[in-house]
């Protein structure tokens, strides 16, 4: 299948390891990348917390530029993801904003284009049997906790995406690897998000409850798809009793014995290493 | 002259926050309430008495992280997420934003990355960030070793079109 592919501003920078993971992944199953034209900043929280036409302009440049594609938009990152399914939600029941928008754009919004986040695009249309067929390396011994997060779920009748108090896809995409995904009730909790650099505090107290929990939950690391909930994972846990975090295609392509796993790694904060080759799996 | 409840309803449409019954489920399931002022239920009934600088002037609207529990779990569907959009909008209007000066100094932070170049670039964004509110030697560290793993790079591509972006900003008003 071919997609566009929205790729946004951390996947560039801060989620570097998460860009070039789902490029892998997204290879070895069959799924071609289309970047989108000349895209910008889907505004992100800054945009939807101060300005509210801002927010819904700044995705739409991107989502009328895709238009054109005629496909579905892959969007990595949660939170371009849920700023493009707000904007289309506030569009789509909006007329007066829909033209005004437009205007601001210079081109027509035609409602086409179907924003999916690649949890989806591997869970539904790829399916968990593909997945497990391609799998060069059992992830016996790892034991992850899947963390969703807020921005790909809420509000449910925005995002349209998984169980939105008890998501299952990631956990299922997981154990078609061989990993043994842990239930735990931490699944759609809130890390702070961008409050991290200037309420650092507050994320340090959110992501070390979580890191607790899953361990209580018998896990031995935590998986994501958003670049904010890595970051504040990697990088703002209390040293003493925190967990290596993932992004879930990086753990698809350690399964899928892909290249480039081990460069990924390095980059992380909380080196994963000495967990994987303790388990066998480096 | 409206007060301040129709002024906030007016701006948000949708549900009319005095559907509200105080049940406190969004304060339940709020991950910051902990740090609030006022925890969002409170907000919404200083909002129905008219408590206008108060609310505006609070921590409570900064320390929002907007992660739509409140919304998702409200029996009366009213939008407490988009709410404190609104309080935000309108404080930064009336220029009372000063419950959390170092949350509204990264959002003008990041939003005038995307000003300038339609992408945001990390490094740059954090450096403005940091120059803006003053708070210059925290992670550094960190910074340094993002650099050095090649995460975070001083420039990096930006959208070509600028002229759409910067139109987007002129006609929203920002």
């Amino acid at each position: 299948m071919k997609v566009s592919y929205y790729p946004g501003c951390s996947l560039h920078a801060t989620g570097k390891e998460y860009d070039q993971s789902v490029k892998a992944v997204s290879d070895a199953v069959g799924i071609e990348l289309q970047e989108v034209e000349d895209w910008s900043c889907c505004g992100a929280s800054s945009a939807h917390m101060t300005n509210f036409k801002l927010s819904v302009a700044l995705p739409a440049r991107n989502i009328i530029a895709a238009q054109k594609d005629k496909l579905d938009m892959m969007v990595p990152c949660a939170a371009c993801f849920n700023r493009f399914k707000s904007a289309q939600h506030h569009l789509d029941g909006d007329d007066a904003l829909k033209a005004e928008v437009e205007e601001i754009i210079g081109a027509k919004y035609d409602a086409s284009v179907s924003v999916r986040n690649p949890i989806d695009i591997l869970y539904n249309d790829i399916g968990l049997e593909k997945l497990g067929e391609a799998v060069t390396r059992k992830l016996d011994g790892l034991k992850p906790v899947s963390y969703y997060g807020c921005l790909l779920l809420r509000p449910p009748e925005v995002c349209q995406f998984d169980d939105y108090e008890n998501p299952y896809m990631m956990d299922g995409i997981m154990n078609a690897l061989g990993a043994d995904a842990r239930n735990w009730s931490c699944k759609t909790d809130c890390c702070g998000g961008s409050l991290t650099l200037s309420k650092t505090e507050i994320v340090v107290h959110l992501v070390d409850k979580m890191m607790m929990m899953a361990s209580e939950a018998g896990a031995n690391c935590i998986v994501t798809a958003c670049p904010v909930c890595f970051a504040n994972l990697d990088t703002r846990a209390s040293e003493k009793g925190r967990l290596p975090a993932f992004y879930f295609t990086e753990i698809i392509a350690l399964a899928l014995g892909l290249k480039g796993t081990e460069e990924w790694f390095k980059m992380h904060n909380v080196d994963p290493r000495p967990l994987l080759t303790s388990l066998g799996l480096m | 002259m409206s007060t301040f409840l129709e002024e906030v309803n007016d701006r948000m449409g949708g549900t009319p926050i005095q559907s509200c019954f105080h049940c406190r489920k969004c304060t339940a399931g709020c991950p910051v309430a902990f740090a609030m002022e006022y925890n969002p239920n409170a907000v919404v009934k200083m909002i129905q008495m008219g408590m206008k600088e108060k609310v505006l002037t609070s921590s409570t609207i900064w320390l929002c992280a907007s992660c739509e529990t409140c919304v998702t779990r409200c029996p009366n569907e009213v939008d407490i997420a988009g709410m404190m959009d609104t309080l935000r909008e309108m404080a930064i209007e009336s220029g009372v934003s000063k419950g959390e000066k170092n949350v509204v100094k990264f959002h003008e932070a990041f939003l005038s990355s995307i000003k300038m170049g339609g992408r945001i670039n990390e490094p740059t964004m954090l450096v403005h960030y940091k120059l803006k509110s003053g708070d210059l030697f925290s992670d550094l560290g960190l910074g340094m070793s993002m650099f050095m793993k090649g995460k975070i790079k001083p420039i990096s591509p930006r959208t070509k079109d600028m002229g759409s972006v910067r139109k987007i900003f002129k006609s929203t008003g920002k």
